[in-house]
């Protein structure tokens, strides 16, 4: 069946193209809807390589949580246009450099195949054939929580070291803010919350001051 | 063609019928209906005003906050997908890895809650 | 090498079961809409009878027709585009949002019997698959809110976006104590492993008691209630919150492009209603398996079992006051996530130590 070449090159060519508009286009905003785009075409490559688990947890992950991220940011941003094509040329040089060393790398991989081809295709684990009956996630999780459990631990460090820088960049409290206490709330009974007090007739009585809370 | 693509392509196919239902529904009032724009009308709303200035403004850097943490909340969530499938496989070491896992990521938890930065405020 | 196919081979091997395939997609998608249409009227009719009125009664019986009228007004309404909107984006966000809606329809299963499973797609990751929608559904409104350039659509969708992603995460964990029980990710396996539960274990034929709402009943419940902040129905529809803001992202939009933002956000609500009756009413299981009820075609019971579903969201609609958005989000990461996170813990704990894991 031709299918599945028809929908690589789909799918590949949209990923580049949406890649190229990604830095092309003017307004953020689009800049990060093209990036979701190219995202899914990802995930539909995954998809061609029967990697299916892998290509939800990258819409999960980056289309469903990271470029909401992105969105926020560039919506936050009040961009100057100007100003940023001031520092295009500034820039340029630090830009092409880590260009150069991705090209460097992508030689590098794809002349090493060309030379000894099979080098890389030796996994440590083996990747169950297809018809097994061994889905993607079950091959992932046998070897993920036992077989590479350092790397799986050092994966939670490095979230909870994201969950502490987060807060400690971007957590600013307010000043005088009152917050509810809905366990206090609840807990109000009678007793703190009426004063039955005696008023003789014509006289009046002023409530006392009460403790601020 | 392998099994697995063959369960993707009427997924493919089904999403495509669903675009052109959405396409079709949004085509459709400009085909048939009167369009007759003023001034007033694709103006933005603004109870009556006219708009004072741009709507995009810079808003809380708290709702940036809340993304990081659902991103982090979320990468927690699509490790335990693999485990959960095969939690009879990795035995007594899976479930133990993946509580120490669990534990890491709840004094993270604890950190924030100290911290205030569920707070809304 | 060009291989030469004759007509024959093209319409064999390719024509023929693309348009079995555009024919059940086409099935489903015109029975889903028609039954959200009913579903709609069905709403607005118990919202309606909480507050002692009649509902919509004019058009056709019982105001029956009423859906299919409503959609002829929208259609027939003159499409307003806000002159300083971002007009590519301000007509790509109904669309998005309808038909990503929509897509999700594509794993869930209605049905098994003899003939197979029925469903179009019989994903292996299915479920994940239904996460990964779910978790889409923030960019139509967060595009039609920023798109409109209009104040009270862009701090609608805000609020709607951070919502959403709040209530996020503790679905994502209670689909973890499900699949925990089920050991699967494919939706079908889920049904299917509620044929055996608490109630076969002591003896009783296979009944409602089997099923993981039972089991899983705090998962239950929380599911529940994040499934009306996902899809922002109320007493969480703060996105739309009319008293402040006026209607939030959908402030600019008329005719169908705001068609298709509600369309989405009924279909999203379908889909949660049809996920909470996979994962924890026992899908197109009989409540009982005797003679009578197993002679119903389980696409009876699996319609039944989302339609009781969505009454219960018409019910919350019907009478639980709007949440203030600190309470909104106290609820989301100081109650929802705590526990569903100790409850994965627990669920897992329970399984491991009694040996029960499937």
């Amino acid at each position: 069946m031709t299918l599945a070449p028809a929908f690589f090159y789909l799918f590949a060519f949209v990923t580049v193209a949406a890649g190229f508009m990604v830095i092309a286009a003017k307004n953020p905003v689009h800049a990060v809807l093209f990036l979701i785009l190219a995202f899914f075409n990802a995930a539909g490559l995954f998809v061609l390589l029967g990697a299916e688990f892998l290509a939800m947890i990258l819409v999960v992950v980056y289309v469903g949580a990271v470029a909401v991220l992105f969105l926020f940011v560039v919506m936050m941003l009040d961009v100057d246009f100007a100003e940023l094509r001031a520092g295009f040329m500034k820039n340029a040089p630090l830009g092409a450099f880590i260009g150069l060393i991705l090209l460097a790398e992508l030689v590098l991989v794809v002349g090493f195949q060309m030379v000894r081809p099979g080098a890389l295709a030796a996994p440590s684990a083996p990747i169950p054939a297809p018809g097994s009956g061994i889905t993607n996630a079950e091959a992932i999780g046998r070897v993920l929580y036992t077989k590479y459990v350092y790397y799986f631990q050092g994966a939670g460090l490095i979230l909870l070291v994201a969950m502490i820088g987060a807060i400690v960049l971007t957590l600013r409290h307010k000043e005088g803010v009152k917050r509810q206490s809905i366990a206090a709330q609840v807990a109000r009974g009678k007793k703190t919350a009426i004063d039955v007090v005696q008023v003789a007739p014509g006289a009046a009585i002023v409530p006392p001051a009460r403790a601020s809370q | 063609m392998n099994l697995l693509l063959m369960e993707y392509l009427p997924l493919v196919v089904f999403m495509g019928v669903a675009l052109v239902i959405g396409l079709a529904l949004m085509v459709a009032p400009f085909l048939v209906a009167v369009r007759n724009p003023d001034p007033e009308k694709v103006s933005a709303y603004e109870c009556g005003f006219n708009a004072f200035d741009d709507a995009r403004m810079k808003f809380d850097v708290r709702f940036y906050l809340v993304s990081i943490l659902f991103i982090i909340f979320d990468l927690e969530v699509a490790f335990l997908f693999p485990w959960a499938v095969t939690f009879k496989e990795v035995g007594a070491f899976g479930f133990w890895s993946m509580m120490v896992f669990l534990g890491v990521l709840t004094i993270g938890f604890i950190y924030e809650w100290r911290k205030g930065a569920l707070e809304w405020d | 090498m060009v291989e030469v196919w004759s007509w024959s081979e093209i319409w064999q091997g390719f024509l023929w079961p693309l348009l079995v395939m555009a024919f059940w997609s086409v099935l489903l998608l015109v029975v889903l809409l028609v039954v959200i249409a009913f579903l709609l009227l069905m709403d607005r009719k118990v919202w309606a009878a909480v507050q002692m009125r009649r509902g919509p009664n004019v058009v056709g019986p019982f105001g029956l027709l009423q859906s299919f009228a409503d959609l002829l007004k929208f259609v027939l309404k003159e499409p307003l585009i806000p002159a300083g909107s971002d007009k590519g984006v301000f007509l790509l966000a109904p669309v998005v949002a309808s038909v990503l809606a929509l897509a999700a329809w594509a794993v869930i299963p209605v049905n098994e019997d003899g003939w197979g499973r029925w469903v179009i797609s019989n994903l292996n990751v299915g479920i994940l698959y239904l996460f990964a929608i779910s978790s889409l559904g923030v960019y139509g409104v967060i595009m039609g809110g920023w798109a409109s350039n209009s104040k009270y659509a862009f701090l609608g969708s805000l609020r709607s976006a951070a919502q959403m992603v709040s209530y996020e995460v503790s679905i994502g964990f209670v689909i973890i104590t499900v699949l925990l029980c089920v050991g699967s990710l494919n939706m079908t396996d889920i049904v299917n492993a509620q044929k055996t539960g608490i109630g076969t274990r002591y003896g009783l034929p296979a009944s409602a008691l089997d099923w993981y709402w039972l089991a899983l009943l705090p998962m239950f419940i929380v599911f529940f209630i994040s499934a009306l902040a996902e899809t922002n129905r109320p007493p969480f529809d703060l996105p739309e919150a009319e008293s402040e803001l006026v209607a939030g992202f959908m402030v600019e939009y008329s005719s169908t492009p705001y068609l298709l933002f509600m369309l989405g956000e009924y279909v999203a609500i379908t889909t949660m209603c049809a996920l909470t009756t996979i994962m924890f009413l026992g899908g197109w299981l009989p409540p009982l398996s005797v003679a009578p009820l197993t002679w119903v075609p389980g696409i009876f019971w699996f319609v039944g079992k989302v339609v009781l579903v969505f009454f219960m969201f018409a019910m919350v609609k019907a009478f639980v006051p709007r949440y203030r958005y600190d309470q909104l989000m106290r609820l989301g990461w100081k109650v929802f996530l705590p526990l569903s996170l100790i409850m994965v813990v627990a669920v897992a704990g329970v399984l491991h130590v009694f040996d029960l894991a499937p």
